[in-house]
């Protein structure tokens, strides 16, 4: 099948960005199998884009300062010409909303519109992390009222004191999600209902004369024993903006249903942190194959497709360790590299191949393409059993991957401990995997009791891993903004995997918030 | 499929995060800005600028993992190294990757640029309207009429044609109102008509025509309806600014200088706060005139100092173009400090009855040559002063230097103590 070019030089409308949106979906859903929300194409400018940005991507978003910093703070880079704008963005959600920047040449939006419109669309649908995880149709309704929320709460309660509560909840974010999916998914559209049944019911049933009620003698705690206090409060408790929301005595009703918006956001993009490489990987990989296959067509000239080539391998580069560019590795190149080097795997073995996958290798749908097997990987896995299951040797040995262990304790410097042979590949993975491990990477922090009945301290533990302990001066800002919202004294203990304290961090709150 | 133009979209969606995070930092970005000043001209005071400040209060602290410990690290791109290999460690010790050049941006300090308006609006942000309790901008002292709709009930005068005969007209329809040329018509027919049986049944069906017509008025007076006005409180968002100059041949070149930076910011203070500001020129010697701004500061006069002259001048302008009701009036004078013994009574009086009592603000700058002393207290200076202690609301300040400009400004527009603005 041939057809006629999509688009000639780099001029395009929105006639052209239909023709390019319908022939990638063709090659999508066709030859590919991928299964997408409807797609929503937003063209914006280089100004809403840098507001994209600064409101972590989100078309609407609450006020509040930070993201005013992030904004000026990327402009100010912007103007200066040190940093390019990203060419697109894409929102989980349905239906499925792209931006694309007016800058973009024709060439760069087809690019653009393989990659997030199909790419990242495929996979916020169908990988298990997003499906548990998030409410792909509820978020915008959910950040509309967040916002109107918020904004509420700020006509009556004070920008400052709410401006507050947001800040003590943002620094705890990425303490407040949830790791195991014991609960029911989040429906977020419900979640919107419920906070204002209950403020109805509230008005509703409000009566002045129960203020004047003595409260009776209240049941004393000190005969519940440890345990049982502990169990009733749930302890311990990883999820920090969850704890506080449901047990800090003090908090306003609608302070903790801005630690529930937040705790929600967290969550919500919770799953992106898991899957970088994944996710970047899948995209790619899918623009690749769009976009050749849309030049084999003869839909996209040869000077267009050598314009998309560079920008794709611009994309994928990864500098080596020792280049002064290298940032860590790109999660372009690392996902791009591995999805092909899985679809080698299927389609081509090796006999190491063969031993060391012996699940998919070889393994190619009727037509001989990696597509069912690759399908499958998108949706189960995320980065770290990702990469421990599907990192081959010949992509380790490819990009001369070593392991660099850096231990105080060794005067003498640091130990290469294994590099690209046979005695290391397992051992680089292993590490590599590790090092996609939200759970690992991040510090492990519990409450892990609380005296209710006496001087109401509340007790978080920071479990220790590879003798790192928490940056001291952050750590004191968080710990201020978790006893501002606990409203009693807070400590935190560091402690090791013997068991031993090696350092304890304490706060009190402040006296402007406990007068609040 | 469904593509969305955004770029029609409102700008500024990004403004209000932005003025949160600059009313946050408003102390290090007034410092900063404080030190921008100083490096750049007056001139270019209304043109933003890119500030860098410390991230004092401004960061977002998250619970992070510090530097120590047993780091482990996989990269890519081993040229030489097998296992077991050790390397030296950076200088610097114990933090595994080295530091690379760039990294850490927005760690201690923020780079940002400031709008011109933000700018100005740090720069002048603790000044504020000297006494404005005559005619504040918000305050509503002048109402205007404005249109609000329709009455039933109203002067003649407002009687609203359009609307009125609409209704009317709806009216005549809804309760089917014969139209005249229906009957002119069948009054043709009855007059061609022959046959006496169908012309008498015409007949009775144009009398019965006439008397609805009758019955059912062209116009009726649930028809009329009235232009309804409303007062709305209008405030008076206009300025004048005098400047008035002493020209006389102990002006010096540098003397003009100050009083012409000092004029400036006042103009800039005060297009921020009005929509329209309007400038007007007086010099004066013994005689005074009003010129253009350009003669003003640049052409030479000579002749003797006479204060009052301005003054007069001044009171002249106001009188024929600048209603104190319509305008807020606002004067600044600049001067060597000399005056002819003789015209002190004429100023004196002029000052506290004509122009100080429509005045917003009058500010008298003496200005010196910068390597002078203010040695001896000049005739005006002393009879400012006295006006001064007698009640006057006159500010007077002296600057021999430009970089007493600024301060002096600060000084004269400052918020006033509640114990200053009961004496004025």
């Amino acid at each position: 099948m041939s057809r006629e070019l999509l688009f000639e030089g780099a001029d395009w409308n929105f006639g052209t960005l239909q023709r390019i949106h319908d022939a990638c979906e063709h090659i999508a859903l066709n030859e590919l199998g991928l299964d997408v929300y409807p797609n929503q194409i937003e063209v914006i400018t280089a100004e809403q884009m840098l507001d994209a940005y600064s409101s972590t991507g989100m078309p609407l978003f609450y006020k509040h300062w930070s993201f005013g910093k992030h904004f000026a703070h990327h402009e100010a880079f912007y103007r200066k010409g040190l940093r390019d704008l990203a060419y697109e963005i894409v929102i989980n959600s349905s239906p499925c909303v792209s931006y694309l920047m007016e800058e973009n040449t024709a060439t760069m939006q087809t690019l653009v519109i393989a990659h997030a419109a199909f790419g990242h669309n495929h996979f916020f649908k169908n990988n298990y992390l997003f499906k548990t995880w998030t409410d792909a149709d509820g978020i915008l309704d959910y950040l509309d009222f967040a916002k109107g929320y918020i904004a509420r709460c700020e006509e009556r309660y004070g920008q400052i004191a709410v401006e507050r509560t947001l800040d003590a909840a943002h620094a705890l974010m990425s303490h407040g999600v949830d790791h195991h999916p014991g609960k029911s998914k989040l429906d977020l559209r419900e979640e919107e209902r419920r906070e204002r049944d209950r403020r109805t019911h509230e008005e509703q049933t409000f009566n002045d004369l129960w203020r004047t009620v003595p409260a009776g003698p209240g049941k004393s705690a000190s005969d519940l024993t440890v345990e049982r206090r502990r169990a009733a409060l749930g302890l311990p408790q990883d999820n920090l903006l969850y704890f506080l929301e449901k047990s800090a005595p003090r908090l306003h009703p609608w302070q903790r249903e801005i630690l529930r918006i937040a705790r929600h956001i967290a969550q919500y993009f919770h799953p992106q942190r898991q899957t970088k490489v994944m996710n970047e990987g899948t995209a790619t990989y899918v623009h690749y194959r769009i976009m050749t296959r849309l030049h084999e067509l003869g839909a996209i000239s040869d000077g267009n497709f050598m314009e998309f080539l560079r920008s794709h391998s611009n994309v994928v580069f990864q500098p080596s360790f020792d280049d002064p560019r290298f940032p860590g590795f790109n999660p372009y190149a690392l996902g791009f590299a591995m999805m092909q080097d899985i679809e080698r795997i299927v389609t081509a073995p090796e006999a190491e191949d063969r031993e060391w996958f012996p699940d998919i290798a070889g393994k190619g749908d009727a037509k001989g393409d990696a597509m069912t097997v690759l399908r499958d990987i998108w949706a189960n896995y995320r980065d770290e059993s990702f990469i421990s299951q599907f990192l081959s040797p010949r992509l380790m040995r490819q990009m001369r991957m070593f392991h660099l262990c850096d231990d105080p304790a060794q005067t003498e410097g640091v130990l290469i401990s294994a590099i690209h042979d046979e005695r290391g590949y397992r051992r680089i993975r292993r590490q590599l995997a590790r090092e996609y491990d939200i759970s690992w990477t991040d510090p492990n922090i519990e409450v892990v009791d609380v005296d209710l009945a006496g001087d109401r301290r509340l007790l978080l533990r920071h479990s220790i891993v590879n003798g790192c302990l928490l940056e001291e001066k952050t750590a004191a800002q968080v710990l201020q903004h978790v006893a501002d919202l606990w409203s009693y004294d807070v400590r935190l203990e560091e402690v090791d995997a013997a068991g031993a304290v090696l350092k304890e961090h304490t706060a009190s709150p402040r006296a402007m918030t406990r007068a609040a | 499929m469904n593509i969305v133009d955004r770029r029609l979209n409102p700008r500024g969606k990004a403004l209000e995060n932005r003025q949160r995070f600059l009313r946050r930092a408003k102390n290090v970005v007034q410092q900063a800005v404080k030190q921008s000043l100083q490096s750049r001209n007056i001139r270019d005071v209304m043109d933003g600028g890119e500030v860098s400040i410390p991230l004092d209060g401004m960061e977002e602290p998250g619970l992070r993992r510090g530097l120590g410990g047993v780091r482990d690290h996989v990269l890519p791109g081993n040229k030489t190294f097998v296992e077991g290999d050790i390397l030296q460690r950076p200088r610097g010790g114990a933090g595994g990757r080295p530091e690379k050049a760039g990294e850490g941006d927005g760690e201690d300090a923020f780079r940002f640029v400031l709008t011109r308006d933000e700018f100005l609006n740090v720069f002048l942000d603790d000044l504020e309207l000297p006494d404005l309790a005559k005619r504040k901008l918000a305050e509503t002292e002048h109402e205007n009429p404005t249109r609000a709709g329709y009455s039933v009930s109203g002067s003649p005068a407002n009687i609203a044609i359009n609307r009125t005969t609409r209704l009317a007209l709806m009216r005549r329809m809804a309760l089917r109102r014969p139209n005249a040329e229906t009957i002119a018509l069948l009054e043709a027919e009855i007059a061609d008509c022959q046959d006496d049986a169908l012309r008498l049944a015409l007949e009775a069906k144009a009398k019965a025509l006439t008397a609805r017509v009758k019955r059912i008025p062209y116009i009726d007076p649930v028809d009329v309806r009235y232009r309804r006005f409303e007062n709305e409180p209008k405030p008076v968002a206009q300025a004048v600014m005098f400047c008035l100059m002493d020209v006389s041949g102990s002006m010096s070149e540098h003397m003009k200088d100050l009083a012409k930076r000092f004029y400036m910011l006042l103009y800039i203070f005060l297009s921020q706060r009005y929509k329209h500001v309007e400038l007007v020129f007086i010099r004066h010697t013994d005689r005074a005139e009003e010129v253009d701004e350009d003669t003003f500061f640049h052409s030479p006069a000579t002749g003797g100092t006479l204060v009052s002259s301005a003054l007069e001048a001044m009171q002249a302008i106001i009188a024929k173009r600048y209603r104190p009701d319509d305008w807020n009036i606002y004067a600044a004078q600049a001067s060597d400090g000399d005056n002819s013994y003789s015209d002190e009574v004429a100023t004196a009086r002029l000052l506290t009855e004509a122009i100080l009592p429509v005045s917003q603000y009058f500010a008298y700058l003496e200005v010196g040559e910068a390597d002078r002393e203010f040695s001896s207290r000049s005739a005006l200076w002393r009879l400012y002063e006295r006006l001064r202690a007698d009640g006057a609301p006159l500010q007077i300040r002296k600057v021999s230097h430009r970089s007493e400009i600024f301060p002096v400004f600060r000084e004269l527009f400052q918020r006033r103590q509640g114990h200053e603005r009961a004496v004025t």
